[in-house]
């Protein structure tokens, strides 16, 4: 006999239809007038002709749309390079940090310098010292200060990016390690197949968040002085006496943002759900 | 002697867990491990697999003393299997990959001659559509052979097993106690905790009594649990058939 569902069961999925209609209704009722409000609110202000006038410039946003995409480009390929580099480093310094044994000591108190430092240290004057002060030593081979300033973000978020890495090694049950262990497995084969594998996982989306908070921070290579879209926003804006460009920057940085915040957010959920799931 | 264990001390902070305990195990015999729940069972396991570190006496497997500080514990922890109480299967991996990972890794045998090794064992288990499952899909009695097949299949002079059956039901207690026997008849030394009588009866050669640290008691089965010298054992098993598990 085929499986047909009962009155009651029935009965249920009708009713949890009418429930889902009901409450995307009440979102999207609840939607439009809050919109309404806000734009109310906004557009009616008494200042909202100024505002517009040197905020959301049309003339302005297109004459200077092309210097700030010039200079946009810069901030996209310092965070493809940077955010590998920083995920990379972060990892390292954090197995440094939990390596054991005496060999190990002079390099576990480095790491830990590291971190301690650069995670204290405001992003801004690691730019600084890195951008002008390694310069200043006027040493063979200095390289650019578009390098420097990208090694500097490189080393704070590495040292973020280490503290992550390092919560999800120590989060990772010690019942792992032994049931490794007994297997056969030295020390660093159990750290590579067993321990990393599920901290990875476990600490993925914070390592995102950092990502994301890198991907802004990109922009802070203005202040070495390179032509980056926040520098180029901020000559558009002394020429044109408007702050447009600075907004046509902002929604260059939101755009860029987006794919990378919603696969986060997406990521974040899914690990919330696995971890429901298993208990 | 297959493994011999002498004098062996065992202390956390200042509770004395195993005092001067000693017990020999011949080479394809099966050593049954009973005791009260705290008498120290899975901590010997564990230093016998080197996992906890001694604090006195000696422990021999093969007649070399592994508990020598100067010895690789890595290659001593290869010859000999052992299965956790709560089983500790990777849960990042396929039943296929938890079981494969140290014949390839550590004993650096071939991918697909492992996996079929493992194919085998899971088929003999009626675990084969299990394979590229991840163990939190199975049931306790699923995980539980996962994880005795995963210390198997490294091919182990010795096999350790901690409390494999506490967490199954009778019918599942049936499956792993014809796996051990199976195992038995094939040659295989094993040391074994376990709180139920009726199992360590039915595959033990001999049943050691935990106590105060120490063996207080060992011998065959029949004599142990039917016919106790010592009062202790004897309190210890009425105790048990008072809760029915005898
Ligand atoms: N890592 C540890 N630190 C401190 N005390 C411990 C540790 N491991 C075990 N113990 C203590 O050692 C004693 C023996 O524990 P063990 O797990 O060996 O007992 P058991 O005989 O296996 O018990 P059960 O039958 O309940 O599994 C217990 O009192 C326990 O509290
Ligand atoms: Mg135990």
């Amino acid at each position: 006999m085929t499986y047909a569902p009962s009155e009651r069961q029935q009965e249920r999925i009708a009713f949890r239809r009418r429930q889902a209609i009901r409450s995307v209704l009440l979102a999207a009722g609840s939607t439009v007038v809050v919109g309404v409000l806000l734009t109310v609110a906004v557009t009616g202000s008494p200042g909202w002709p100024r505002v517009k006038r040197s905020f959301f410039d049309l003339d302005t946003a297109t004459k200077y749309l092309p210097d700030v995409l010039e200079g946009f480009w810069l901030n996209v390929r310092l965070f493809v390079v940077c955010a590998p580099l920083a995920l990379v480093l972060g990892l390292l310094i954090a197995i440094l940090r939990t390596s054991r044994g005496p060999v190990a000591f002079p390099v576990r108190v480095l790491a830990g310098g590291y971190t301690y430092t650069f995670r204290g240290l405001p992003l801004i004057i690691t730019i600084y010292l890195f951008a002008f002060g390694i310069p200043g030593l006027r040493l063979q081979g200095t390289p650019d200060v578009v390098v420097l300033g990208a090694a500097a973000i490189v080393v704070t978020y590495g040292a973020y990016l280490a503290e992550v890495f390092r919560a999800g090694i120590e989060s990772v049950h010690p019942s792992q390690v032994a049931a490794a262990r007994s297997l056969g497995l030295t020390r660093r084969q159990a750290m590579r197949h067993v321990v990393l594998p599920q901290a990875v996982r476990r600490v993925t989306p914070a390592l995102l968040n950092d990502v994301v908070a890198l991907q802004k921070d990109v922009g802070l290579i203005s202040l070495a002085g390179s032509i980056d879209a926040i520098r180029a926003a901020q000559i558009g804006a002394a020429q044109s006496a408007n702050f447009t460009p600075y907004v046509v920057a902002a929604v260059l940085f939101i755009l860029l943002a987006l794919p990378l915040i919603a696969i986060t957010d997406r990521v974040t959920l899914n690990a919330v759900r696995a971890q429901n799931a298993g208990a | 002697m297959l493994l011999s264990c002498t004098d062996v001390r065992k202390v956390f902070g200042d509770h004395v867990v195993l005092d001067d305990l000693s017990l020999d195990v011949a080479e394809h015999e099966v050593v049954a491990l009973i005791g009260a729940s705290g008498s120290g069972k899975s901590t010997l396991l564990r230093c016998v697999n080197l996992l906890a570190e001694i604090d006195d006496g000696t422990i021999r497997l093969d007649g070399e003393e592994i508990t020598d500080p100067r010895i690789n514990a890595d290659l001593v922890r290869r010859k000999i299997g052992l299965v956790f109480q709560s089983y500790n299967l990777f849960p990042h991996m396929t039943v296929l990959d938890n079981i494969t990972l140290a014949p390839t890794r550590v004993h650096r045998r071939a991918a697909d001659e492992t996996r079929a090794q493992a194919m085998t064992w899971l088929e003999r288990l009626g675990l084969a559509d299990k394979a590229r499952t991840y163990p939190d899909r199975l049931s306790g009695g699923q995980q539980q052979r996962v994880a005795i097949v995963r210390a198997l299949v490294n091919s182990p002079r010795l096999l350790l097993l901690d409390e494999v059956t506490s967490a199954l039901d009778p019918e599942l207690v049936g499956e792993v106690l014809t796996m051990i026997r199976d195992l038995k008849s094939e040659g295989m030394t094993m040391v074994l905790a376990t709180h139920e009588m009726g199992f360590a009866k039915q595959v033990a050669d001999r049943v050691a009594f935990l106590h105060a640290g120490k063996v207080l008691e060992q011998g065959p089965p029949e004599q142990v649990l039917g016919d106790p010298t010592e009062p202790r054992t004897r309190q210890f098993l009425s105790r048990i058939i008072e809760a029915g598990r005898l």
